[in-house]
């Protein structure tokens, strides 16, 4: 079944402050994550000067063999990218939802600092329900 | 896939969980008067207030980006337009009107009749340079400063001082684009 293998989410330095793995295909340490991460946002940035069409907003979709790559920025610069099967539908869609959870349940968190590894309880389980319904929707559709 | 449509003010207001408005009230005259005690100088306090207001304008961005479906303004003037239609409407619930555009299109008003923030609230005389409301000027600030524009936000009237209206001034100081830092090294 279409899955999501992973999702990241790096702060507007290229700082991953986000890593969770969702399947069990790919599994990174923390080094792995944070280089991948730092690699990612330069590779989004590059791809906005290399475009031939001008106002390019970066690297939205990535395609390879084993894996999609769908990555969202918001206007803030805080990007969000999820490692899924290739071909998984509705992941842009889910994506937004993750930035609707993110704006709850880390920035409305007082005790989150801005910039920082997010370590929300809350945020995580929210994640994963979320990622749990998806699931659910996907062997209905 | 198509781009979703911004939503307007009003449907996000009402889409949203809200709260009793004489709590929101309470609340922040009561930030305003544990303010006024531990700081005893109202310079001290507004300038609190706008600290407050920024660290929440920091946060309160990326709801609004996130809820409204707003795509990239085209000119500050479109910003302005969106913040005071959009953004006010979705966390006062109220509206705010834009005027007073300067030449350059950098600086204009947004006025505001009604203000919940300053439901049943009277100035006494010894709060008299106090700025009750400061906390929208740094919520502004914050939000905008996320967003790549540096501003400037300054009350102009200010209807607990004896105006008709709440005015601010936002005034766009500077565009900072995140740029790649190429040539940062050399």
């Amino acid at each position: 079944m279409a899955a999501i293998y992973s999702l990241y989410i790096i702060n507007k330095s290229g700082g991953l402050i986000f890593y969770k793995d969702y399947g069990s295909a790919g599994r990174m340490d923390t080094n792995d994550s944070l280089r991948l991460a730092s690699l990612w946002h330069s590779m989004h940035a590059i791809s906005q000067q290399l475009s031939p069409v001008p106002s390019c907003s970066g690297i939205e979709l990535l395609q390879a063999d084993t894996f999609d790559l769908h990555c969202f920025q918001s206007l803030t610069g805080t990007k969000f990218f999820v490692v899924c099967e290739p071909g998984t539908l509705h992941m842009e869609a889910l994506l937004k939802h993750f930035y609707e959870l993110y704006t709850d349940f880390v920035l409305k968190n007082p005790f989150y600092e801005m910039e920082m590894p997010i370590r929300c309880e809350l945020f995580d389980i929210s994640l994963a329900l979320a990622v749990q319904k998806d699931r659910v929707a996907l062997l209905g559709r | 896939m198509p781009p979703v449509a911004p939503r307007s003010g009003d449907a996000i207001f009402a889409s949203v969980e809200r709260v009793n408005a004489e709590l929101f009230t309470l609340t922040y005259g009561a930030i305003v008067r544990q303010l006024l005690t531990d700081l005893e100088e109202v310079e001290e306090v507004n300038k609190q207030l706008d600290q407050m207001g920024y660290n929440i304008g920091i946060r309160l961005i990326d709801e609004f980006l996130a809820k409204s479906n707003v795509s990239r303004c085209v000119d500050f003037k479109e910003t302005a337009e969106v913040i005071a239609k959009v953004g006010f409407k979705m966390f006062l619930g109220v509206t705010a009107t834009v005027t007073n555009w300067d030449a350059e299109g950098t600086t204009c008003s947004l006025v505001l009749e009604d203000n919940p923030l300053v439901d049943f609230v009277e100035l006494p005389d010894t709060c008299q340079g106090l700025y009750y409301c400061n906390v929208l000027s740094g919520v502004i600030r914050g939000a905008l400063e996320m967003v790549s524009m540096k501003t400037e936000v300054t009350w102009i009237r200010d209807m607990l001082r004896g105006d008709d209206a709440f005015e601010m001034q936002v005034k766009l100081v500077k565009q900072v684009p995140e740029e790649y830092p190429y040539k940062d090294d050399e």
